[in-house]
């Protein structure tokens, strides 16, 4: 039987029920290159795991642990989980990893409480210092800086999307099946699946180096159509406030802020959003922040580092064409 | 049908949120302790259900310090038939999965058929507790529901995650969390707030629960640093030039 490093990491690789492996696999495996030897877990239906652990080992895992399920495409979390904890007990792990995604954190939830370990969410790093792992969190906004670790035993951690830049190299890893003694725990049932389609070319919000993000202020969903126009000449991601999203402007998926996503991108541009603290909470470790408002007395100028207190349907097209004459 | 709404009291997100540097507990001198705005919905979740269907029994639940009753009282105005409170000093600090131990013993003693908590809260951010607490009552947890359709003996709904969208539906008794598109709650009226006074009321201890925070593995703070505030830089008002002076000063940045 193979044997697994004393500095061995777990990392949950995040399988779509139609066997896509998700690119936050790519963060998770760096992170977990940098502290110890990356051993990395699939779970999927039936003939797909050859795939995804190929892809395990482009993202730089060494070895990767393969757990086809017959029911990883009809039961949510249950086969993950069962899965977790059967390769957990096979490597004992120093910390297992998994993405703070609406699936890895349900399953890193899951996971902890049956095997009453300590849990870490939304981490944006991991270290190791002489007692082992220790995880790096941003909290309240980024007010303030937190260290965790565990008390003992291996600590389960989420980690925040987009917050790693570390890149493993890409190995050939050594792929073993593991065999899943089913938990029998009830679980939720998949009645129906529609895939993400990457509509656009525009980056991803989580990780993007520039951000535009658009609020209220732009009125309507057609005229949202300029925030896109400038992300694009910027080649940044799209943001958006919650009276925005909640407007009906973009989908939820976009909302930046306290109950949306963290960014802390180069360069983030708020076009006619008032910086609610709910807002900053989301974009306020920003490098460079610009804000363009027409009111004055708006709170998002107490955090831009360049403010423009104008409309923003008169300013946003200059600053497009002048843009575009600057690269001629 | 009997239905806890799990209540979390959070610092106020409009307020002065700060941690205590020593400890790294929350620093209740800062903003006001109020409910989790996503638990209202929650709430309102249950209580259009309750609406609609006479018989329905709804237990607010929460854990947490001696400020918890004031949030407790609103969901008994809002419509909640009855309020738990587990207090005690050992909870001081407790870490998550301790947290959710106490829930789900809470629970498991009021008894439930369906279990509604809120997706994230504003200040741990885990989003953890929901399915936590699902494993250990051992049932089913549907979270980030976008969308929920409450029956007799199931809930389906709909779930977005960064895959795709997902139709799901379980069985109850079961657990579900839900996100902030769901309706804002119903505010308590003063009929409601008159009648929270004489609704059942319950105290609880970790002793009441049989629970000893052991010596298990726990999640600890180690160090806690203060970032320093952000400050305002230039700001100008249009005169006709604006979008040319952002574009001079992204490029100066070399930001474009
Ligand atoms: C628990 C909780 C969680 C929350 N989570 C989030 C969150 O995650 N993200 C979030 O964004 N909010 C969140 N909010 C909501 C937040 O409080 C604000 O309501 C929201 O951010 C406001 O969005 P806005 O700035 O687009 O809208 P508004 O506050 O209405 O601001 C619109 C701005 O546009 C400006 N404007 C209008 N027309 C023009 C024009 N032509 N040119 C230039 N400027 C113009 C106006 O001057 C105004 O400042 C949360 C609130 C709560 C209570």
């Amino acid at each position: 039987m193979t044997e697994f490093a004393t500095d061995s990491i777990l990392v949950l690789v995040e399988v779509s029920p139609s066997g896509a492996v998700l690119p936050s696999a790519a963060g998770l495996i760096g992170a977990a290159a940098a502290i110890g030897s990356p051993v990395a877990l699939v779970v999927a239906a039936p003939g797909a795991g050859p795939a995804a652990a190929k892809a395990a080992g482009e993202f730089g895992a060494t070895q990767v642990l393969v757990a086809e399920r017959p029911d990883a495409a009809t039961s949510l979390l249950v086969p993950t989980v069962d899965s977790l904890a059967a390769a957990a007990a096979l490597v004992s792990p120093q910390a297992v990893l998994l993405s703070h995604s609406v699936q890895g954190r349900d399953v890193a939830a899951r996971f902890a409480a049956r095997t009453g370990s300590a849990l870490a969410v939304d981490a944006v790093g991991i270290s190791r210092d002489d007692e082992g792992p220790v995880v790096h969190h941003s909290v309240y906004g980024g007010s303030y800086l937190v260290d965790s670790a565990a008390s003992s035993g291996a600590i389960v951690l989420t980690v925040r999307q987009g917050a790693i830049e570390a890149r493993a190299a890409a190995t050939k890893p050594t792929i073993e099946t593991l065999e899943v003694p089913a938990s029998g725990m009830r679980d939720v049932d998949i009645v129906d699946f529609e895939e993400v389609v990457v509509a656009s070319s525009r980056p991803e919000l989580r990780g993007a180096k520039t951000v535009v993000s658009g609020g209220r202020g732009l009125g309507s969903a057609e005229k949202f159509a300029l925030v896109e126009e400038l992300a694009d000449v910027l080649g940044a991601a799209v943001g958006a406030s919650r009276a925005a999203v909640d407007a009906g402007y973009v989908p939820q998926s976009h909302q930046v802020g306290q109950t949306g996503v963290t960014v802390a991108p180069q360069l983030y541009i708020a076009l006619g959003i008032s910086g609610a603290i709910q807002h900053r909470a989301g974009m306020q470790t920003a490098k460079t922040i610009v804000a363009i408002n027409k009111d004055a007395n708006a709170p998002i100028f107490e955090i831009a580092d360049f403010g423009i207190v104008g409309d923003l349907f008169a300013v946003v097209p200059q600053l497009v064409s002048a843009i575009q004459s600057k690269r001629k | 049908m009997k239905i806890v709404v799990l209540i979390k009291e959070v610092p106020d997100t409009w307020g002065d949120r700060r941690l205590n540097s020593e400890t790294g507990l929350l620093d209740r001198a800062g903003a006001e302790p109020v409910v989790d705005e996503i638990n209202e919905r929650a709430l309102e979740v249950a209580l259009t259900y309750a609406d609609a269907q006479t018989g329905t029994e709804i237990v607010a639940l929460a854990i947490g310090p001696a400020s918890v009753p004031t949030s407790l009282r609103k969901a008994l105005g809002m419509g909640a038939d009855s309020a738990v409170h587990v207090l005690d000093d050992a909870l001081v600090g407790a870490d998550i999965t301790l947290t959710a131990q106490v829930i789900a013993a809470a629970i498991k003693r009021i008894g439930f058929d369906l279990v509604i908590a809120g997706n994230v809260s504003t200040d741990g951010g885990g989003s953890a507790i929901p399915s936590m607490v699902a494993e250990l009552l051992g049932v089913p947890g549907a979270t980030y529901l976008n969308a929920v359709e409450i029956t007799v003996d199931a809930v389906t709904g709909r779930r977005e995650t960064e895959a795709g969208s997902f139709g799901v539906k379980a069985a109850l008794p079961a657990v579900i969390s839900i996100t902030e598109a769901l309706p804002d709650a119903r505010f308590p009226n003063f009929k409601g707030i008159m009648a929270a006074k004489k609704k059942p009321f319950e105290t609880l201890s970790l002793g009441d629960l049989d629970i000893t925070p052991t010596e298990e593995s726990r999640s600890i703070v180690l160090n806690v640093t203060q970032r320093p505030a952000r400050t305002a830089g230039t700001v100008i008002t249009d005169e006709g030039d604006a979008g040319q002076q952002l574009a001079d000063f992204l490029a100066k940045n070399q930001l474009i």
